[in-house]
């Protein structure tokens, strides 16, 4: 959470649900949305970090909401984290275990697991779709999130299929 | 209200119908084997299929290139014959038919649609949806009001006068669409509809597919794309010529477990 958050506040200061709405509004309604209280303390390390700081700003009949604008130091961790590539996502590196371990054990099938996990799989994709089409097809982000973790998951049950014909 | 809706008889969106305990289930095989002798040597396709389809099931059959699912939808719709099994459609068993007896059987209660959408192309779009409607005896008139309705209903108006040719990838698998429901028929095979197509032109008949799914049109879909399997109520992993998993998608069904984040676990993006 904290680099979205600093980078969100590269646009301007903001009080903390002003993030959570902001990042809500990104991202669409498939994004598991934050929680306001994990935004809130992220904010507070941040600030103790010197990326960013605070000032309380006084509201009548309401608490004092306290509004986070970018540090020097905070703009520059922004930088550094668009300039550094993202590291690549993993293989599924637990359904490997099992499925390496497994015929040493005589606890499982390979083939089963492979099953199982397919099913898994389906179904996720299954309620991605959903989700795909339950979103604004004008949110071009929410979209594109939605698509990425289809073509993952695509990914995973081809590879899935290389396993069983390797192993069948 | 569409007249495009469930043949009669037929439960409500992706629900196996209340059915009377005896009615049959619209599709059964049972031993199904098929193997190719072409120049090298011989390719057991199919080895051994059992497989029961019902009324307003939508059967997603998925697996590798060459794992024999495209055979398989091809013994399913007649296109070729079993070395050996059985093949009943709605309690009728179909071993004894000969070639003119499947065409007809295709022709009012099997639709097919290809990968590459097969359509006549010396015929305008109209003329190739309006075909098999005149062909199983329907009145000019009536396939002429069942065409329009579809191709309405499949996006493709104003282009009745088009040559097959003309159009998209997309559009002519519509068309292909619109051709294999023209009939009402029981059945719908679809043998990889999306294979030559791009992103868009996939969603659009996957789309279009769950929407007449949605009205009970029973389905049986061969495609090597997950996503498109994942719009199933049902999908069958099918490895070298045999079934090697066939599990209920959507409600926790027996053999579902969910665990995990699913797919809030896909979505969340990490630090």
């Amino acid at each position: 959470m904290r680099l979205p958050l600093l980078a969100l506040l590269a646009a301007g200061p903001a009080h903390g649900y002003e993030l959570k709405q902001a990042l809500e509004k990104l991202l669409g309604a498939a994004y598991p949305q934050p929680n306001v209280g994990q935004i809130y303390v992220t904010l507070g390390r941040l600030e103790k970090s010197g990326l960013i700081e605070g000032e309380d700003v006084e509201q009548s009949a309401r608490p004092n909401k306290r509004i986070y604008r970018l540090t020097d130091a905070g703009r520059e961790a922004v930088r550094a984290w668009f300039e550094e590539p993202t590291d690549e996502p993993r293989v599924r590196d637990e359904f490997f275990m099992k499925l390496a371990i497994a015929p040493q054990t005589g606890l499982a099938d390979q083939i089963a697991l492979i099953n199982k996990q397919r099913r898994q799989y389906l179904n996720t994709m299954r309620e991605l779709s959903r989700l795909a089409a339950a979103e604004d097809r004008d949110n071009r982000v929410a979209q594109l999130l939605i698509e990425g973790a289809m073509l993952h998951l695509q990914a995973d049950l081809d590879w899935l299929e290389r396993c069983q014909e390797e192993l069948e | 209200m569409s007249r495009y809706r469930a043949p009669a008889g037929q439960g409500p969106a992706g629900q196996a119908p209340a059915a009377p305990a005896k009615a049959p289930p619209l599709l059964r095989a049972e031993g199904l084997v098929k193997t190719h002798h072409g120049e090298g040597a011989p390719a057991r396709a199919v080895r051994g299929v059992d497989l029961t389809v019902s009324r307003g099931e939508f059967v997603a059959v998925t697996g590798p290139s060459g794992a024999g699912k495209s055979t398989l939808l091809h013994l399913l719709g007649g296109l070729q014959r079993p070395d050996a099994g059985s093949i009943w459609f709605d309690g009728t068993c179909l071993d004894s038919y000969g070639e003119s007896q499947w065409a007809v059987l295709r022709r009012r209660r099997i639709g097919i649609v290809f990968q590459f959408f097969n359509l006549v192309s010396n015929l305008t779009v109209a003329d190739n949806v309006e075909l098999p409607a005149l062909l199983a005896g329907g009145s000019p008139k009536g396939a002429r009001a069942d065409r329009a309705e579809l191709l309405a209903e499949l996006g493709l108006e104003g282009k009745e006068r088009s040559m097959p040719g003309e159009l998209s990838g997309g559009e002519q698998q519509r068309v292909a669409l619109a051709r294999a429901l023209v009939n009402h028929p029981d059945l719908l095979l679809a043998d990889e509809p999306a294979g030559s197509l791009d992103s868009r032109g996939t969603r659009e008949v996957l789309r279009l597919l769950s929407r007449f799914h949605g009205r009970g049109q029973t389905i049986v879909l061969v495609t090597h794309d997950a996503r498109m399997a994942s719009a199933a109520d049902r999908v069958i992993s099918f490895f070298d010529g045999r079934i090697a998993d066939d599990a209920a998608l959507g409600a926790d069904g027996p053999g579902v477990r969910r665990r995990g984040k699913g797919v809030a676990g896909v979505l969340e993006l990490k630090d």
